[in-house]
């Protein structure tokens, strides 16, 4: 098995210091829109100068590089302790490099680590599949935006939210509204229907890893995720909750099969410096997205 | 109009700032975040100024260096050249964690200004007008370009203790870029854009 340390670090930095581009042009339509001049046109702007130079500078884009996600599709036959091996060491040397920000916290002692790793730190999931390449889809998710995260119970009385679809229309409004714009929005929502409490919130964040504009297969998750992206930005809330038209980018939903006694909604919410790239490993040949 | 701003920075000055004006920032300022915070109110202020000997030092240089100076919540990504640390990402981090403590240090230092993003309550907010200090909020994110505007780190403290995010890096500071969403005349943009999205979430979701 080839020692992909050195890929891992790569992956590490582009995501760190170079925007996806749906999310870089999501952010140059969404400056358009706003008013001239405006707080929130500023607040774009900035966003926009900031994406360039820190790609020119190889530099992290936010400083909150988050926690490292790293989802990895693997074919039969390799090893999924060595690559988790090389991840963490990939972290480490990224680390050093200052593509990442020492994050790893120790919940009692609060002390930091200094080199991001630590207990389930990062994360790192691993498939198997039947393709005969490795891809590996790496998240950096930023705290101010995994903060205004939530998760629902339906029924919801104080919402008048129901088991339905209209009831998780209503919990998802509520999450961004009480959001405002500590998320750092314009952010993405991920949505999770479904699950256990656990399973839930790892399904919403998946969910992030989806192209912006990608709808869900089913009509009328499709119809729901065009209808929250709407609402939300009626509420006004806009770029850093300067107030705005642009309060999220885009919303995406999937479902999960769930207990009959629970019906969990869980939101993730990922900020204008959505940062998620992928790798793809064929034979010898390394590719980046 | 921009407004230009340096530390130490007067009563009038802050005065003259409203909700919605665009500053940029020029002197030495402080990172100081969760463990920093919480740090100066039991260390300083809960002891009546009256530090335990082994912080005195920090002490009397944040007096000196706070008296119309600047407080800023950033956690930075920095990296060190031949012994000497620069800045490489430094955007705001969330400021509403450091509500339970930010009045009493407003207070006891006479701080002008905090930077950070997302707001701050009430209480700030009771602060900046009782005290004329203000909240700038500077871009979530962009922390390429204000770690640009980082000219010089002078100094850290705290740092083996507190970790590089938590730590008081002091650092000089050259046009950075904000917006006052909270003024010392009791207005916040916050409240506003809260009070306002409200009223329309309440009626998309009719409750
Ligand atoms: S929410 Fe995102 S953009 Fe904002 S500080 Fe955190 S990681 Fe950076």
């Amino acid at each position: 098995m080839q020692d992909l340390t050195n890929a891992f670090v790569e992956l590490i930095r582009r995501t760190s210091t170079d925007l996806p581009g749906d999310m870089e042009l999501a952010l140059r339509d969404a400056r358009e829109y706003e008013a001239p001049g405006s707080a929130a046109q500023g607040a774009l702007d900035t966003m926009l100068v900031n994406q360039e130079m820190s790609r020119r500078l190889s530099r992290p884009i936010c400083q909150d590089t988050g926690t490292p996600i790293f989802e990895v599709h693997y074919p039969v036959g390799w090893s999924t302790r060595a690559l988790a091996a090389q991840i963490k060491q990939a972290v480490v040397i990224a680390t050093e490099k200052a593509y990442l920000r020492p994050n790893a916290v120790d919940s009692i002692s609060g002390a930091n680590s200094g080199d991001n790793t630590g207990t389930e730190f990062p994360t790192i999931h691993f498939h198997e599949w039947d393709e005969d390449v490795v891809q590996v889809d790496l998240m950096l998710k930023g705290g101010g935006c995994e903060n205004v995260g939530a998760q629902y119970s339906l029924p919801n009385a104080p919402l008048k939210a129901g088991r339905d679809l209209e009831g998780v229309r209503k919990v998802v409004l509520d999450a961004v509204q009480r959001a405002q714009g500590q998320g750092c929005a314009p952010g993405v929502l991920g949505v999770a229907i479904g699950g256990d409490r656990g399973a839930s919130y790892a399904f919403s964040k998946q969910q992030l890893f989806r192209p912006l504009g990608d709808r869900n297969d089913d009509p009328e998750l499709a119809a729901l995720e065009e209808t929250i992206k709407e609402q939300a930005n009626e509420l006004g809330i806009g770029p850093m909750g300067f107030g705005g038209k642009t309060t999220v980018l885009d919303v995406q939903i999937d479902s999960l099969h769930r207990l009959p006694a629970s019906f969990f909604v869980s939101v993730s919410y990922m900020c204008w410096a959505n940062r998620r790239r992928s790798m793809i490993v064929r034979g010898e040949e390394v590719t980046y997205q | 109009m921009i407004h230009k701003l340096t530390v130490p920075i007067s009563d009038e000055a802050i005065s003259a700032l409203h909700v919605g004006d665009q500053v940029e920032l020029s002197g030495v300022i402080f990172t100081a975040r969760d463990a920093a915070h919480k740090y100066m109110v039991e260390e300083f202020i809960k002891t009546g100024g009256n530090p335990p000997q082994s912080e005195e030092s920090l002490y009397e240089l944040l007096k000196e260096k706070l008296d119309g100076g600047v407080i800023y919540h950033c956690g930075p990504v920095v990296a060190k050249d031949d012994g000497q640390w620069r800045f490489v990402a430094a955007g705001p981090t969330t400021s509403i964690r450091e509500e339970v403590y930010q009045d009493l240090v407003i207070e006891h230092f006479n701080l002008k200004a905090v930077i950070g993003k997302g707001g701050m309550g009430p209480r700030t907010l009771a602060a900046c007008g009782t005290f004329k200090a203000v909240y700038l909020h500077a871009v979530g994110g962009a922390g390429t370009l204000i770690a640009e505007r980082v000219q010089e780190v002078e100094d850290v403290h705290k740092l083996a203790e507190f970790g590089v995010p938590e730590a008081f890096w002091q650092i000089r500071v050259e046009g950075f870029p904000a917006v006052v969403t909270m003024d010392s005349h009791g207005q916040s943009i916050h409240a506003e854009v809260a009070a306002k999205s409200e009223a329309k979430f309440r009626e998309l979701v009719g409750v």
